[in-house]
């Protein structure tokens, strides 16, 4: 039996998109989804299932799909991912489940993101999904931080009958979903939508707590909470310790897309935080972060946005599919080209890059090849707003306000890999704040095993470790 | 949670609040701030804590009146509350347990050394201020800053009350009648703070300021609080507010302070009954 075609989703055309802040990828239409969950061969022995860090149950929910039982396709997701929308739209499907699905050895596997989507959104707009609160097993955990990690565990242990409290130090809920991936590629709705869901099973979210600051892990203990989860991410941005770097018009890239993302710059002045809308703008970098920030640049009106990697094409961070809509877009990417210095006019304002050529040499040790400056290769690319999107680390406060709580020397937490147990009796740790700067659906599975652990010790009865 | 319980209105331009937070006030130390956000809209901008009372769960915020937020903010009245409110943030000031400190706050500056010299007097430091203003109608706290003082010097810019010139002439005529001192804290304007180190530099007197850059969440995650300390760049938020005042890039500070003023001046337009300094 021949293999039909994955079926395209729907996007914005390019022109048109770079103008808007609004979504890029439409969705699928019912018609779409059912013809591509058609294509699932629902294998005996699923393999796509062993590439999803939180095992969603996915040839069921595509089965439920294709019989039109769109609700309890997403009620199947839910028993696992309590973020399907957010999900379907940001997971690098392509090297998870995707990866692993069968028709993928012939370079065509089922779009299990796309169909995952569709099912969340459906239920938005038609469903109406019970939820059932579970029975109070009269426990308290705390949970630090309301990203991804936080919000996955604190809704797996609500599921349980636990009183959870998600402490949240900005005035938002949602973390890196609400000030780091942009309304175009994840809309806040959604995030919106999501964090109500886990606030529908009994969640709380307290907003504006500084954990280390306003409240310790030590008061959390004091007040009745008997475990403490940290899913507090990778917030302090790398910067080059180049000369030029702290000249009006360089940002972080955390800067840059919170006062997008999370304050709404792009619609300064109905929105009252500001942001300088460069013409010539160079995003150093070349994860998914720095293609959310040049993306940004253009909608913000650049004549010319540009990626500054100092490694090749080949070695890239980001997902292929922002890759390729950031070409579609008209982002410039130059390769092997590392900044030297950032240069400025009489007034502080940046005028542009000094960069040398690079070339790669030997592997290092992430396994791609190591970037070699070429000597007396230097030169100039004019910008008048440059970004460094160079990756984060987790902030430290915890780790110096919490005593027994240890971190690494570059900041993450040090925690079991397989239970996310820190170092300190009772405080589990997960997602960036452990791993640094990883993915959305990494830190979901980290919240998600923590969560069981903590049950399965609170349940023991067990005192410390 | 961040009802405003009073509000005290020290000049045309100058408000004092106390607000219900009793979060802040069960950790807040002297040297930290706050973040807060009036509108669903609206920024976040940081305030120095003037002053706390951990029993009754309050805090005390000074501002003067200039941007669009602070402006805004000035409109709230008692028993209104401020719509996000997080602290307390930065490092507390490490304070001398002993000796002789010259505190010299200029214009609404005077608000966040208060609490540093309520807490210096307590401890029995010796305490010497030195507040002022551009005239006396802009001079603030001159009671409480009396009250924690052992010596309390006024300035106006325009003479028209004690002192006729800046904070930093004061403190120079000190040091050159031979006042001792261990230490200088000077809060306020950048040009006022930076002339206070220039003074200090040539005696090597320890001189601290207290940075008030833009800040977008307060909490090290944006790097917008950039600050040049001895050649190496420091985030305000996580590594401050206070620093060395002989080791700032004063050059910078106000070059990054002044970045977004064209954006001020469009959102104070756009806000034309909002009252404040236009």
């Amino acid at each position: 039996m021949p293999i039909k075609e994955r079926t395209e989703m729907p996007v914005q055309d390019p022109k048109e998109r770079i103008k808007n802040f609004s979504q890029v990828a439409l969705g699928y239409t019912e018609e779409m989804a059912l013809n591509e969950a058609s294509r699932c061969l629902q294998c005996k022995n699923p393999t796509c299932m062993t590439g999803c860090p939180v095992a969603v149950k996915i040839p069921e929910f595509i089965k439920l799909l294709k019989e039109k039982k769109y609700q309890e396709a997403i009620d199947k997701i839910k028993e696992t991912n309590n973020l399907p929308a957010i999900c379907g739209r940001v997971c690098p499907q392509e090297h998870q489940c995707e990866a692993k699905c069968v028709l993928a050895r012939r370079g065509q596997p089922v779009a299990i993101g796309r169909l995952e989507r569709f099912v969340a959104d459906w239920e938005h707009s038609h469903g109406k999904s019970e939820v059932r609160k579970a029975e109070p097993n009269g426990h308290r955990v705390a949970v630090v931080g309301s990203g991804p990690a936080g919000l996955t565990c604190a809704a797996d242990l609500a599921r349980l009958g636990y009183q959870v409290t998600i402490f949240e130090s900005l005035h938002a809920p949602g973390g890196v979903l609400i000030y780091g991936i942009p309304e175009f590629r994840l809309p806040k709705d959604v995030v919106r939508r999501e964090v109500e869901y886990v606030k529908s099973l009994g969640v709380k979210i307290e907003t504006s707590v500084v954990i280390g600051r306003t409240l310790t892990i030590d008061d959390l203990f004091h007040d009745g909470y008997e475990a403490v989860f940290v899913g507090s991410g990778a917030g302090l941005p790398m910067f080059m310790h180049i000369p030029g770097e702290n000249l009006n018009g360089v940002y972080s890239a955390n800067e840059f897309l919170t006062r997008i993302n999370l304050m709404k710059a792009y619609e300064f002045p109905e929105f009252d935080t500001p942001i300088k809308r460069g013409k010539r703008v160079a995003v150093v970098g070349a994860g998914n972060v720095a293609m959310d920030a040049v993306r940004c640049a253009l909608r913000l009106g650049a004549e010319k946005a540009m990626i500054l990697y100092r490694r090749g094409r080949e070695e890239m961070p980001a997902r292929a599919e922002e890759v390729l809509n950031a070409e579609e877009e008209g982002v410039e990417f130059h390769f092997l080209t590392n900044p030297v210095r950032i240069l400025g006019d009489d007034k502080g304002w940046v005028t542009g890059v000094e960069c040398i050529k690079m070339q790669l040499g030997e592997p290092d040790k992430s396994g791609r090849r190591r970037p070699i400056p070429i000597p007396g290769s230097e030169f100039v690319i004019e910008a008048d707003t440059v970004i460094m999107a160079l990756g984060t680390s987790p902030n430290p406060i915890l780790a110096q306000t919490t005593e027994g709580l240890k971190a690494h020397p570059w900041g993450g937490l040090i925690a079991d890999e397989k239970t996310g147990r820190t170092t300190r009796p009772r405080v589990w740790a997960g997602g960036d704040a452990v791993t640094g700067s990883a993915t959305v659906i990494l830190a979901m599975g980290a919240g998600k095993q923590a969560a069981k652990d903590i049950h399965e010790y609170i349940s023991s009865g067990a005192q410390g470790w | 949670m961040n009802e405003i319980l009073e509000k005290t209105v020290l000049t045309p331009v100058t408000k004092k609040i106390v607000v219900n937070a009793p979060y802040v006030a069960r950790k807040a130390q002297p040297g930290q701030f706050i973040i807060l956000r009036v509108r669903e809209n609206g920024e976040r901008i940081p305030l120095t804590i003037a002053d706390y009372d951990r029993e009754k769960g309050t805090i005390t915020l000074v501002f003067q009146e200039v941007g669009l937020t602070t402006r805004l903010l000035g409109r709230l009245e008692v028993n209104d509350s401020i719509l996000d409110l997080v602290g307390p943030l930065g490092v507390p000031a490490e304070l001398p347990e002993k000796g002789t400190v010259v505190a010299v706050g200029g214009g609404v500056g005077v608000a966040p050394i208060l609490p540093k010299c309520k807490e210096m007097h307590k401890r029995g430091v010796k305490v010497i201020s030195i507040i002022g203003a551009r005239s006396k109608d802009l001079l603030i706290l001159e009671e409480e800053m009396s009250a924690c003082s052992d010596e309390l010097h006024i300035c106006t810019d325009d003479g028209s009350r004690g002192f006729h010139g800046f904070v930093s002439d004061k403190l120079k005529e000190l040091i050159e009648n031979g006042v001792q001192m261990d230490e200088v804290i000077a809060v306020g304007p950048i040009p006022m703070m930076r002339a206070t180190c220039e003074v200090t530099r040539p005696y090597k007197i320890k001189t601290w300021v207290s940075m008030n850059p833009i800040m977008v969440d307060g909490t090290g995650m944006c790097g917008a609080c950039r600050v040049t300390v001895g050649g190496e760049t420091k985030f305000c938020c996580v590594d401050g507010p206070m620093f060395d005042g002989h080791l700032i890039d004063w050059q910078e500070a106000w070059r990054r302070v002044n970045m977004y003023r064209d954006e001020e001046k469009v959102a104070n337009e756009r806000c034309p009954n909002c009252g404040g300094v236009r």
